[in-house]
């Protein structure tokens, strides 16, 4: 009766890690397979679209101003700045490392956005 | 024709300036077709209609006489004005026209779009040809875009101070013009900064209390819309520096839309724009350039004449439109 205790918290165990592996390999497919989901941030009506966009490293991400107004993506850390966009004219930066990178429009500082890279 | 005395709206004040703490808010929307007149502590509202009625009785008894214009956004091509040259000129034709010719303009920014070489040298072709021949800048956003102001600063900044700021005085008038277009945060709205408010508070220490004072900048000095970045930041730190004066004017741009609120001794009033009009504070998506039909256009585009009658606690402030 004493070993059957051992027994069923070994079962237990086997089972976690049996689980854990599946769930690691269905997440190691599903990083193989997918694409960065969006790469493009669009400007309009003064606001950046998504705001918050999340993408692997080794991403290039592009905004472009679809709005009547000048518009700016400017990191707020520094790690980026475009020159100013007119209408239709885009801006693209490479993201090689991880981390989160706010930035707004230096011109209409009330725009902020910001790029998550996992 | 007959004035109609439900047309008028008239407010008036004790005409002592300091101390009033009655709150006033007059938002003469161009669309509408009115205009707001700030004489002797009274505020007067007037429609369109009324404009003849009313003369140049504001600017006969007056000492010193300027314009502002705002806005011109040279190199602005898309739908809501595809001709912001040809609305520039109709706005110096208006100047050229006024019943007393005004000694100098105010011009209180966004005078290019992209802060490009041509689009600066355009707007000088065309103020040319206006009467004033000395105008006084501050920049907007849109003028010192890519280069932090270094070309505003070497075309329009003679004599100017730090990032463009500067004084001066005319006939006992004392003006004030401020940059609030630099060094932005994220999130935030216009900025003044330190340096120049130390400058500003330096530079009306000396001052009678009885000097009126005319302040001018791009971003409104007051909270418009904080919403749409109509607003500055720091901006009380320079009214407080103005408490003591009896009769301050704040003039500014950058909404293109005229509106004017008094608060005390303050009178805060800004421009509509030469170029295109912008929509009222939340009634659309974004601040963005608004598209009316191309016969209304010159309607909602102006110029701001300001009058100062010596003894008058006041200054009238006038806007008419071009149309």
């Amino acid at each position: 009766m004493r070993s059957s205790v051992p027994s069923v918290a070994l079962i237990a165990a086997l089972g976690i890690v049996f689980m854990a592996i599946g769930t690691m390999r269905r997440g190691l497919i599903a990083r193989a397979q997918s694409k960065p989901e969006s790469t493009a941030v669009n400007i309009d009506n003064f606001s950046f679209g998504p705001a918050t966009l999340t993408v692997p490293i080794g991403t290039t991400v592009t905004w472009t101003n679809r709005d009547d107004i000048p518009h700016t993506a400017v990191s707020t850390d520094g790690a980026f700045k475009s020159k100013v966009m007119d209408t239709d004219e885009q801006f693209s930066f490479t993201f090689r490392k991880a981390g989160t990178f706010p930035y707004f429009c230096s011109i209409h500082p009330k725009m902020t956005g910001k790029v998550v890279v996992q | 024709m007959a004035v109609r005395k439900k047309d008028g709206l008239e407010y008036d004040h004790n005409n002592d300036g300091v101390d009033r703490r009655g709150f006033l808010k007059c938002m003469a929307w161009a669309g509408t077709g009115a205009l707001c007149v700030m004489q002797g502590g009274v505020l007067k509202s007037f429609s369109l209609s009324q404009m003849s009625q009313m003369g140049s009785k504001p600017t006969s008894a007056s000492e010193l006489s300027f314009v502002q214009i705002s806005d011109s956004h040279m190199g602005f091509n898309k739908p809501a004005n595809p001709d912001v040259a040809g609305t520039l000129k109709a706005a110096v034709d208006k100047v050229n026209a006024l019943a007393t010719p005004p000694e100098f303009m105010l011009h209180t920014g966004d005078i290019s779009h992209l802060s490009k070489p041509e689009e600066f040298d355009t707007v000088d072709q065309i103020l040319k040809s206006a009467t004033p021949k000395d105008i006084f800048y501050v920049p907007g956003e849109h003028d010192m875009l890519n280069d932090d102001g270094k070309q505003f600063l070497e075309r329009y900044g003679k004599g100017s101070k730090g990032a463009g700021w500067c004084s001066f005085d005319k006939k006992g008038v004392h003006f004030i013009g401020l940059v609030n277009v630099l060094n932005l945060k994220a999130g935030g709205l216009g900025t003044l900064g330190h340096e120049q408010l130390e400058w500003m508070e330096d530079d009306v220490k000396h001052l009678k209390h009885s000097t009126p004072i005319v302040v001018f900048a791009h971003i409104p000095l007051w909270s418009v819309y904080p919403e749409w970045g109509w607003g500055t930041e720091d901006s009380a730190q320079a009214l407080a520096y103005l408490k003591k004066f009896g009769s301050v004017t704040v003039l500014n741009g950058h909404i293109h839309q005229i509106m004017q609120k008094v608060e005390g001794n303050v009178t805060f009033h800004t421009a509509a724009s030469t170029a295109f009009p912008q929509p009222q504070p939340g009634e659309a998506d974004s601040p963005g350039p608004m598209k009316v039909p191309a016969e209304q256009l010159r309607s909602v585009l102006g110029i701001t004449d300001v009058n100062y009658v010596r003894g008058q606690h006041a200054l009238a402030v006038v806007d008419s439109t071009l149309a």
